[in-house]
């Protein structure tokens, strides 16, 4: 059983509309591993997120997250999203809702922790990723780089068998996306398995295992990030390296 | 003041008659239209159709038509034995929840859709997502509307009196039966009917400025 990758995706297409953002993408993520996604804008990357944990459904092909199939809608598929942590680019953190209310609200609500547990945990996770000291405030008294590592803890609250993240750091200012990108860094050494939708080159050759390049709906490349950045075999990675290198 | 005095008795029991009514009709076409616009947002295509045809049908049908149906329409159907008090209820919410359910609906629209997805990637339940994230977020958005559409609905009474004596707006009826100034004893209902929503709006206004000054 150890041996069934934590995602797997077979054969899945996805239109919006006339649109074919999926095409046939096949896709596995052993158990441990960080996979950063990296590709144009409009290339599919945040769909193909999106769909793991059904936000988005598909057309066609399989889903599955630890050997299980992705659910309809319902109270199945709830329980298999409680399982897979999600960090967006805009935070999204609850607004009526301070830090550590955030971080406790769902292993409260879906778990049915006790206050007590949930709260205990949540300030330890706030410990982690470095923000405990403004757990009263509310979001938009944090800075971007603070709502992004509370977002962090809120996904950790439950957790997750795995994390998806949706360019955590796009929406960031230059001088915060360390901050972030440290915590992430920090949950790839701890064994944590990720999906990771990023432009961010540095963190893509230091944590992850494996680059998976996607563009026009496709995945184009899946290879070493070594490899990758090296020696990339399409075309179009080289196009887009090339764009990004001479930023 | 004579007309007033002479037949208090009346004016107590159809201003009582028109609180009554608007007390049960108020608190039940929150609850409908809450449920109403839970099913306009849901994921499930059936209930929100069922949604949207129910309010355009009950938002574009006169009040007068509704109450009607239930005063004489409904009685020859033969269903249930229902009081007139009962089925003026009845009419009152299935009419007033159409427009609660719309202002919950666009009050829940205001809400970032973020919200509701950071909710769900966690792992709540549609319901769970609407009552722990949505709709305490749409309360500030939601509540003045609100007020205003209970303020309609108070007034709205009297067309349930049309139909009845049982109630503030019935009184004339009776006025005349006993044979008392028709003229001065409306007016009498009408001064009644500003005694009960005057506070009405005077609680709107205060939730508004309340409501607009938070955060
Ligand atoms: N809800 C939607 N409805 C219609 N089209 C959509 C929707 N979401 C995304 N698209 C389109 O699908 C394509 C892929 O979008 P996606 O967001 O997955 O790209 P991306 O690779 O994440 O891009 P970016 O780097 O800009 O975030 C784009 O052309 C986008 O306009
Ligand atoms: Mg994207």
């Amino acid at each position: 059983m150890t041996d069934t990758p934590m995602i797997r995706m077979a054969a899945v297409d996805k239109h919006f509309g006339e649109l074919h953002v999926l095409k046939d993408i096949n896709l596995e993520v052993e158990r441990g591993q960080v996979v950063v996604v990296l590709g144009p804008s409009g290339s599919g990357k945040s769909t193909l997120c999106r769909t793991i944990n059904r936000l988005e459904p598909v057309d066609s092909g399989t889903i599955e997250v630890d050997g299980r199939a992705l659910p309809a809608e319902g109270k199945a598929l709830a329980g298999l999203r409680a399982d897979v942590g999600m960090v967006f680019q805009s935070f999204n953190l609850f607004a009526h809702k301070t830090v550590v209310e955030n971080v406790m609200l769902a292993p409260l609500k879906v778990r049915r922790q006790d206050k007590a547990a949930a709260e205990k945990n949540a300030v330890r996770l706030l410990e982690r990723v470095g923000i405990a000291n403004q757990k009263d405030k509310y979001p938009a008294q944090l800075s971007g780089g603070q709502q992004q590592r509370v977002a962090i803890a809120r996904a950790l609250a439950m957790d997750p068998k795995v994390m998806l993240f949706d360019e955590p750091t796009s929406a960031l200012d230059p001088e915060m996306v360390q901050e972030v990108l440290d915590v992430m860094t920090g949950l790839a050494k701890d064994g944590m398995t990720m999906l990771v939708v990023t432009h961010e080159m540095g963190f893509a050759r230091r944590a992850a295992h494996r680059v998976v390049f996607m563009a026009d709906g496709e995945i184009v490349e899946d290879s070493t990030p070594d490899d990758f950045f090296t020696n990339p075999s399409s075309d179009r990675a080289k196009d887009f390296l090339g764009k990004i290198l001479t930023h | 003041m004579n007309v007033l005095l002479d037949n208090i008795d009346l004016y107590a029991r159809g201003f009582l008659g028109t609180i009554e009514l608007f007390v049960v009709s108020a608190i039940g076409s929150l609850i409908l239209g809450a449920l109403l616009a839970a099913m306009r947002v849901s994921p499930v295509p059936i209930l929100r159709a069922f949604g949207t045809v129910y309010v355009n049908i009950l938002r574009n049908t006169p009040l007068t038509l509704v109450i009607f149906f239930f005063a004489f329409a409904y009685p020859r159907l033969e269903i249930a034995d229902l009081s007139y008090f009962t089925r003026a209820c009845i009419g009152l919410i299935l009419y007033t929840a159409a427009f609660v359910c719309e202002v919950i609906r666009s009050g829940v629209n205001t809400v970032p859709v973020g919200q509701a997805e950071a909710s769900r990637a966690l792992g709540f339940t549609f319901t769970q997502t609407l009552s722990q994230v949505v709709l305490p977020q749409a309360v500030r958005n939601v509540v003045p509307p609100l007020a205003n559409i209970q303020i309609a609905l108070l007034k709205n009474t009297t067309i349930a009196a049309g139909f009845s004596v049982t109630e503030a707006g019935g009184i004339y009826q009776a006025l005349s039966e006993r044979g008392a100034n028709v003229f001065v004893g409306l007016l009498w209902v009408a001064v009644g009917f500003l005694i009960l929503v005057v506070p009405l709006t005077l609680l709107q206004r205060n939730l508004d400025r309340r409501w607009s000054t938070a955060r």
